[in-house]
C-alpha cells in the first residue's frame, strides 16, 4: 500500500515509523525546513518537504497513486484541506484525518472525509473512566457498526440490583458483553442478577445511550 | 441585511465598516481583540474574539441567522473549513470564501464553494496595467 502522511509531529513522525515497520510504502510530508530536517536524518527518503494542503506537493508526492492519505497536523482545518484535496484532486479513495477539536466530528463526515480519529476525545474518555464516581464512561466509538463501548459502574442505589438481566429493561439495540465483579470477568447470561458495584461493559448505539444510563440509575 | 464577517484585517475591518455604513447588521470575527482597532470607531456591529472554526463562535456572532458570511482572514484553509461550516451547518444563504493559493482555489470552486483569489485578481490587474490586455490563462496540469 502506499500512504501519505502530512505533518511531521511527533504523530506524523511515530505514525510513519510504524506504517514503514509495517511494511508499507510511506511519505511523510513537513513544510518547515528545520523540522523536515530533523525527519530527514531518520526518515531519509521517506520525508519529503512541502505543505501537503498545497496541490503541487501533493503531486510531487505521487498522490495520485496513494491508496490512503492521513492528515495529522496540529490544525483541523489544514487536516480538512489535506483530506478535501486528496479526494477531490488526486482521486485518493481513503482519507483519514485528526481532530483536534471533537466537535468537528460531523462536519468531517459531511464533507466526505472517510475517517476521523480524535485524541483529544480519547484522552478525556480515558482519564474521565479513572475518575472516582463516574458511574457511566464511553470507553470507545465504533464507528462503521454505530455502536459505542460503555463502561458502567452500578451503584448501591440503582434501580436494577439485585435483579437478574432477563428482568431488566434493556434498550433493543444494547448488549451487555461482560460483567466485572470483584476484579473477575463473568460474561453475562439472562439469568446473572446484579450486584451494587459490578462493572458491566456495554455495547449500546448512539439512541439507546440515553435509555441506558436511565435504566441503570446513571443519567 | 445581517452580515458575518471573519477575518479584521485590513479586508475584514474596511469591509465591516463600509457595510456597517451602508446601514447592514455586521458582526466581525477576530482571533485577537487588538484587530478592532482597524474598524472605524463609529462601527456600532458586534466584535467577537475566537477561532472561526469554532461553531460555538459563529453562533455567538450570529450566523444562524445571518444572510451572508465573509471569510477574510489571511489562511486560506481557515477562510475554507469556516466556510463550509457556514454551509453546511448553518445554512448560510451567502458564503463568500477568499483563497490566496490559486491551485487550492479552483479545487474549492469546483467543490461549490463561492470563492475570491486575491493572488489572480491582483495578477491579472498588473499584468493589464503592464501591457493592456488581460493574458489568457494558462490551463493548470494539476
Amino acid at each position: 500500500m502506499y500512504i501519505i502522511v502530512g505533518g511531521g509531529g511527533d504523530v506524523g513522525y511515530y505514525l510513519t515509523r510504524y506504517l514503514l515497520q509495517q511494511g508499507h510504502e510511506t511519505l511523510l510530508l513537513e513544510k518547515e525546513t528545520g523540522r523536515f530536517q530533523t525527519l530527514e536524518e531518520e526518515l531519509g527518503q521517506s520525508v519529503l518537504r512541502g505543505d501537503a494542503c498545497e496541490a503541487r506537493t501533493m503531486e510531487e508526492a505521487g498522490a495520485r497513486r496513494a491508496d490512503v492519505v492521513i492528515a495529522v497536523t496540529g490544525e483541523d482545518e489544514d487536516n480538512l484541506v489535506i483530506c478535501q484535496t486528496a479526494k477531490k484532486r488526486f482521486n485518493v479513495s481513503r482519507t483519514i484525518a485528526r481532530l483536534n477539536n471533537p466537535k468537528h466530528e460531523e462536519l468531517f463526515q459531511k464533507l466526505g472525509i472517510d475517517v476521523t480519529v480524535s485524541p483529544t476525545k480519547s484522552i478525556l474518555s480515558l482519564i474521565e473512566s479513572e475518575l472516582p464516581g463516574q458511574r457511566f464512561v464511553l470507553l470507545m466509538n465504533l464507528k462503521r457498526a454505530g455502536l459505542e463501548i460503555a463502561q458502567i459502574t452500578v451503584s448501591s442505589l440503582s434501580p436494577v440490583v439485585g435483579k437478574a438481566l432477563n428482568q431488566i429493561n434493556l434498550p433493543r439495540s444494547s448488549n451487555l458483553a461482560l460483567v466485572i465483579r470483584d476484579d473477575k470477568p463473568i460474561v453475562p447470561s439472562g439469568d446473572i442478577v446484579i450486584q451494587a458495584n459490578d462493572e458491566i461493559y456495554a455495547l449500546v448505539n448512539r439512541e439507546g445511550e440515553e435509555e441506558l444510563r436511565n435504566t441503570f440509575g446513571t443519567a | 441585511m445581517k452580515i458575518v464577517i471573519l477575518g479584521c484585517g485590513r479586508v475584514g475591518g474596511t469591509l465591516a465598516t463600509q457595510l456597517d455604513e451602508a446601514g447592514h447588521t455586521v458582526s466581525v470575527i477576530d482571533k485577537s481583540s487588538d484587530s478592532f482597532q482597524r474598524l472605524n470607531p463609529k462601527f456600532k456591529g458586534d466584535r467577537i474574539v475566537g477561532n472561526g472554526v469554532d461553531e460555538e463562535v459563529l453562533r455567538r456572532a450570529g450566523l444562524e441567522d445571518a444572510d451572508a458570511f465573509a471569510a477574510v482572514t489571511n489562511g486560506d484553509n481557515r477562510n475554507i473549513m469556516a466556510s463550509q461550516i457556514a454551509k453546511e451547518i448553518f445554512h448560510t444563504q451567502k458564503v463568500i470564501c477568499r483563497i490566496y493559493d490559486p491551485l487550492r482555489e479552483q479545487t474549492y470552486r469546483e467543490l461549490g464553494l463561492e470563492t475570491i483569489c486575491p493572488t489572480q485578481v491582483i495578477t491579472n490587474m498588473v499584468s493589464n496595467a503592464l501591457i493592456g490586455t488581460r493574458p489568457a490563462t494558462t490551463p493548470n496540469k494539476n
